[in-house]
């Protein structure tokens, strides 16, 4: 077997067992996190520290009967569910995780699909996002799914555009659609000769943007209304029991993974953190790359969690005002202000 | 397109995870239990109609095609973007004007109140 073939189903591989592991860790974090801010215990009786609550949970979904409505439009009842989780796990293929290192004489690239289109595939893919919630609704038909996923659709394509314009400033002082670019960009150099080359300094704003705009996105409180427990018993997802409803459980914490990791990417350097040494022996520079971006990635998702049982959920007109009056005219002007700031050689 | 091979595959592997999940799950659970669990959910009483006989609201209309013009936009930004180095300034007054003329548009569907709900 080729050194190439073998590092491509090696990083397959290790992104899909990583993202796999994600809804259990993620599932076990939020309501031991959630009990904590309470003040309360949380689930502290399967496992050590309630860690194997989780796999509990897991064979709890195996087990349950699964619903189909009868009024249900089966062929995309079946559909949403799967587009949940697929297009959120293939978002990772254009993640670089580290640096371009040598293996057996030849050059690997740490990150699964080395194309053009980069950013562009990844955002296609995650926007697929919508179309989950909208299916989910539309076919379950039920009405409060069918509430619930008209307003997932509104929230969703309302913070596109600032998420999307957050992107492109972003990607303006680098000039590439490739992720291991972008994190390239901001290896080399310093702001300010103590900061490291990061794009959350100069573009602090783009940050912020992109920040709310992906709570909406992946419909995190103070975004929750497509789900909104007491006023659409779970929206989109209200007919979904079994192992179906667990893939909707799955989506969103992965939407969440490749947001935040995204973020990191595009905002705090990627796979880079000033002071590590990304020389030596392929695999340790790959580990240490590796680490670095799931600790930002985890740092995100913590934030996830904090901001979900710190704030209470808008109201809809509330959230499409933000959305539409504050977040647009505020991605537009930071678009602006760092395409100037690049033409007048700062960026 | 080579490059795009390994996307292939990470799809595929996606889709056997999630089939293999189905699969265990129908081999494991239940049967069920019969026709009153498969009414449509509304908190205990019998539906007198289907979700898909009712309207909703026209707004949300709206926002679907506001985006589509705003996201139409979007797609010509990404481009410039990239090429952002060797369009320099020429490039950056062309999107200038552009964002302008997008802005223009952006005020008149303020002030017509298409941005307000209800």
């Amino acid at each position: 077997m080729s050194v190439a073939l073998a590092a491509m189903l090696a990083k397959i591989g290790l992104w899909v067992a990583v993202l796999l592991a994600v809804t259990p860790v993620m599932a076990w974090v939020e309501r031991r996190g959630s009990a904590m801010i309470q003040d309360r215990l949380g689930p502290n009786r399967v496992g050590p520290l309630g860690l194997l609550q989780a796999l509990a949970d897991a064979v709890k979904f195996l087990f349950k009967e699964d619903l189909t409505p009868s009024a249900a439009d089966k062929p995309l009842y079946y559909l949403a569910p799967a587009l949940a989780v697929v297009p959120a796990l293939t978002t990772f293929v254009v993640l670089p995780f580290g640096p371009e290192i040598e293996v057996g004489g030849e050059t690997v690239k740490l990150l699964v699909a080395d194309v053009e289109s980069g950013v562009l595939l990844f955002l296609a893919l995650a926007s697929l996002g919508v179309y989950t919630l909208v299916l989910a609704g539309y076919s379950s038909n039920n009405k409060y799914s069918l509430l619930g996923s008209v307003r997932a659709a509104a929230q969703m394509i309302s913070y596109e555009l600032a998420l999307t314009l957050s992107v492109v400033a972003a990607l303006v002082p680098v000039g590439s659609f490739r992720l291991d670019e972008v994190v390239l960009y901001q290896v080399e150099g310093t702001w300010l000769g103590f900061l490291p080359h990061w794009n959350v300094f100069p573009q602090f704003l783009g940050f912020l943007i992109f920040l709310v705009a992906a709570f909406a996105e992946t419909n995190r409180l103070p975004f929750d209304l497509p789900e909104a427990e007491s006023e659409l018993v779970a929206g989109y997802h209200t007919e979904y029991s079994s192992m179906k409803f667990a893939l909707f459980f799955m989506g969103e914490y992965m939407a969440m993974a490749t947001l935040s990791a995204l973020a990191a990417t595009l905002f705090f350097g990627g796979w880079h953190f000033p002071g590590i040494d990304y020389t030596g022996h392929w695999a340790i520079v790959a580990l240490k790359g590796f680490s670095v971006l799931f600790a930002k990635v985890a740092a995100f998702m913590l934030l996830f969690v904090w901001v979900r049982w710190t704030f209470p959920r808008f109201r809809f007109d509330q959230l499409l005002r933000l959305g539409w009056k504050v977040l647009l005219p505020l991605a537009i002007l930071n678009l602006v202000v760092i395409a100037a700031l690049t033409i007048g050689g700062v960026l | 397109m080579a490059n795009y091979l390994p996307i292939l595959v990470f799809i595929l592997v996606a889709v056997l995870f999630l089939a293999a999940s189905l699969i265990a799950a129908r081999l494991l659970r239940d049967a069920g239990m019969g026709r009153t669990n498969r009414e449509p959910y509304e908190c205990g009483n019998e539906p007198e109609t289907l979700a898909l006989d009712h309207r909703f609201s026209i707004r949300y209309y709206l926002i679907a095609v506001l985006f589509v013009i705003f996201d139409v936009e979007t797609v010509f930004l990404f481009p410039w973007a990239v090429m952002f180095d060797q369009l320099a300034l020429f490039g950056f007054i062309e999107m200038m004007i552009f964002i302008a003329i997008l802005v223009v548009g952006y005020i008149y569907v303020w002030k017509r109140g298409a941005l307000n709900w209800a």
